[in-house]
């Protein structure tokens, strides 16, 4: 199964299990079925829940808190995920507040969808990786897609919290198949992390959202069949707040530790990651841990451009070889 | 000399081109042509300056060939190679030149304008933003447009009212009508079919004058959208049954003739970009 079916399924659960669920955003309804498809078939299947609107990002963000504030379950498309910057009032100074700021706990299921991410050659605004922007807003979870966790178990975990999500999604990653890694690795879930590993203790271990899977995987088989480094991969669904615990665990072990991403340089995610690891592990890691992620660039809209600027699989390969030096 | 025909047709073989390159798997990304929209910026172009500053969209080819005669390198901005406007950086949505602007963000130009406008003021020079009807779902376009006749700035907003956004019929997404909306703000509004560019010119000339000196205008053109919002996602039918200016002045005298000659330049323009090396850039 294909990971834009495995979310539309999750979609499509959320839908059917509470009439109160509605889904809103740009062009969703069928047989167009939303710009990548992720809503397919639900406006036929739930014509009361799902709502095609105008193009109105802030508006229809805090429609969707107004629908949580009532008791509703809201689920947000942004069309294209660097869209949300027009929505980022109500999410940060709005929805996310919202939960603690009058005083008692107010319960926000409302959940952003973003679809996120270069390499598809549609230029400067509409390819960005805008996680970083919101990490650390108190009240605000920040998940992401990954083809080894299914999306609906993520999905009924974010409505379970009751707390406003984003939830970013790699336009890459819809086409691929969900839980498939390379033969040469196994993998398991734990903690609400993915572990793709062999059967040896690491040199090293990358630690990646969901959209950098594949990359870190083609990075992880080169080095082992060309250089005999053994890499484990770790891949949590939700990226912030972070449990920093089942990585250390496996972090402690390592001689080193690259946190990967596609995000441009600065304020990154990773630099998030790394310093919770450095607070656990001081003392116990023999090497800082090691950031890759895309160049301080806007990204180009040219193929041969945007290669230059993003995270590849070349830029993990060569992180972890430094990384082990 | 060219002619707004020569124009017209320029622009419906770029564009009918890109499409083609993309069907051949020869483009990367995607594009937004303006087919069946090409006289609204044809018919604007002897209206506006050197001096002043256009803000296009998109769905901006017609916007760039109307104002530059330049489909090389637009072509190369949208392939990436050699001579590219904004060497491959941009791509079709987001071009810088002089006097001209465009941006891929729906809404996001229209203060932009506003603030070139106020830049302006007083230079007899004016801020053109071209929007789609389906961009007035955007809270930017009214804060702009309140400014703009709050401290009457020289704005001159171009509607291209195709009657859909994407995939939106207009019913879907806009209560009220965009002349409402207009007069709300006291913004001088007039709609017009994207016919006769004689005509269109005739209505616009003093209006846009007017424009100059401090009087803003959102000039609303109904258009039909004939090709797919970007490639291959059409949704709609009936599409072949929309008025098409090329079909209707296929019977002018020498129309075969300008044809021809615009199909022949577009064609050479593809052979030349399509062998150039790729763009080059460096960083800033
Ligand atoms: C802020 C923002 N939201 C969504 C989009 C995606 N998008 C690109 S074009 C478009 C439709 C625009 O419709 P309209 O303004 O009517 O112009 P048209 O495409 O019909 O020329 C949409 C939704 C965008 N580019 N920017």
């Amino acid at each position: 199964m294909r990971v834009v079916e495995n979310l539309n399924h999750a979609l499509r659960e959320v839908l059917a299990g509470n009439p109160r669920a509605f889904l809103l955003g740009e062009d969703l309804l069928d047989p167009y079925g939303g710009a990548f498809k992720a809503t397919r078939g639900l406006s036929t299947s739930f014509p009361a829940q799902v709502v095609t609107t105008p193009i109105s990002e802030s508006a229809i963000t805090g429609v969707g808190a107004g629908l949580a504030l009532c008791g509703d379950t809201a689920i947000v498309e942004i069309m294209f995920g660097d869209f949300v910057t027009l929505a980022f009032d109500q999410i940060v100074n709005f929805a996310a507040k919202s939960v603690s700021m009058y005083g008692t706990r107010v319960p926000m299921r409302l959940i952003v969808r973003l679809p996120t991410g270069g390499g598809r050659g549609y230029g400067p605004t509409h390819s960005q990786s805008l996680q970083k922007h919101f990490i650390g807003v108190p009240g605000l979870d920040v998940y992401e897609m990954s083809p080894l966790h299914d999306n609906r178990a993520v999905f009924a975990q974010m409505i379970a919290a009751e707390r406003p999500c984003v939830f970013f999604e790699d336009k890459v990653l819809y086409t691929k198949r969900m839980h498939e890694v390379d033969d040469l690795f196994t993998w398991d879930l734990a903690d609400g992390v993915a572990r793709v590993h062999v059967d040896t203790p690491p040199d090293c271990v990358i630690i990646a959202p969901g959209g950098v899977t594949h990359r870190a995987l083609a990075a992880m088989r080169r080095l082992l069949l060309e250089q005999e480094i053994v890499c484990t991969l770790l891949v949590p669904s939700r990226l912030h707040p972070l449990d920093a615990a089942p990585l250390v665990a496996v972090a402690r072990e390592a001689r080193s530790v690259v946190v990967a991403e596609e995000s441009t340089a600065g304020g990154t995610w990773g630099a998030e990651v790394a310093h919770a690891l450095h607070r656990e592990l001081w003392g116990v890691l023999r090497n800082p841990v090691a950031l890759a992620h895309s160049a301080d660039s806007i990204i180009p809209t040219a193929g041969h451009l945007e290669r230059a600027v993003l995270l590849t699989e070349t830029t993990i390969h060569d992180t972890v070889l430094e990384s082990l030096k | 000399m060219t002619t707004d025909l020569d124009r017209l047709l320029l622009i419906r073989h770029f564009e009918r081109a890109l499409l083609d390159l993309f069907a051949k798997g020869e483009l990367n990304g995607t594009t937004h042509t303006c087919l069946g929209q090409e006289i609204v910026p044809v018919a604007l172009a002897p209206l506006l300056g050197p001096d002043d500053h256009v803000f296009s969209n998109h769905r901006g080819h017609g916007h760039y060939l109307a104002r530059f005669d330049d489909p090389a390198g637009l072509l190369a901005e949208i392939m990436g190679r050699e001579g590219a406007v904004c060497g491959g950086v941009g791509g079709s949505q987001h071009i810088l030149r002089e006097g001209y602007l465009s941006t891929g963000v729906q809404g996001e130009s229209l203060p932009v304008a506003a603030g070139a406008a106020l830049h302006l003021r007083g230079s007899g020079a004016l801020a053109c933003a071209y929007i789609g009807d389906g961009t007035w779902g955007e809270g930017a376009v009214y804060e702009a447009l309140n400014l703009a006749a709050l401290w009457a700035l020289p704005l001159l907003v171009v509607v291209e009212h195709n009657g859909i956004a994407q995939t939106t019929p207009t019913a879907l997404a806009m209560a009220g009508t965009i002349g409402a909306r207009c007069a709300a703000f006291g913004v001088r509004h007039v709609a017009l079919p994207a016919e006769d560019i004689a005509e269109i010119r005739a209505v616009l000339t003093p209006l846009v004058s007017a424009v100059r000196t401090g009087s803003p205008l959102v000039v609303e053109f109904a258009v039909n959208r004939l090709g797919p919002h970007s490639k291959g996602d059409d949704t709609r039918s009936g599409v072949a049954e929309l008025r098409d200016w090329y079909r209707e002045m296929s019977d002018l005298t020498g129309f075969a003739e300008a044809d021809a000659r615009a199909g022949d330049l577009v064609d050479a323009v593809v052979r030349d970009v399509k062998a150039r090396p790729l763009s080059t850039w460096s960083r800033p």
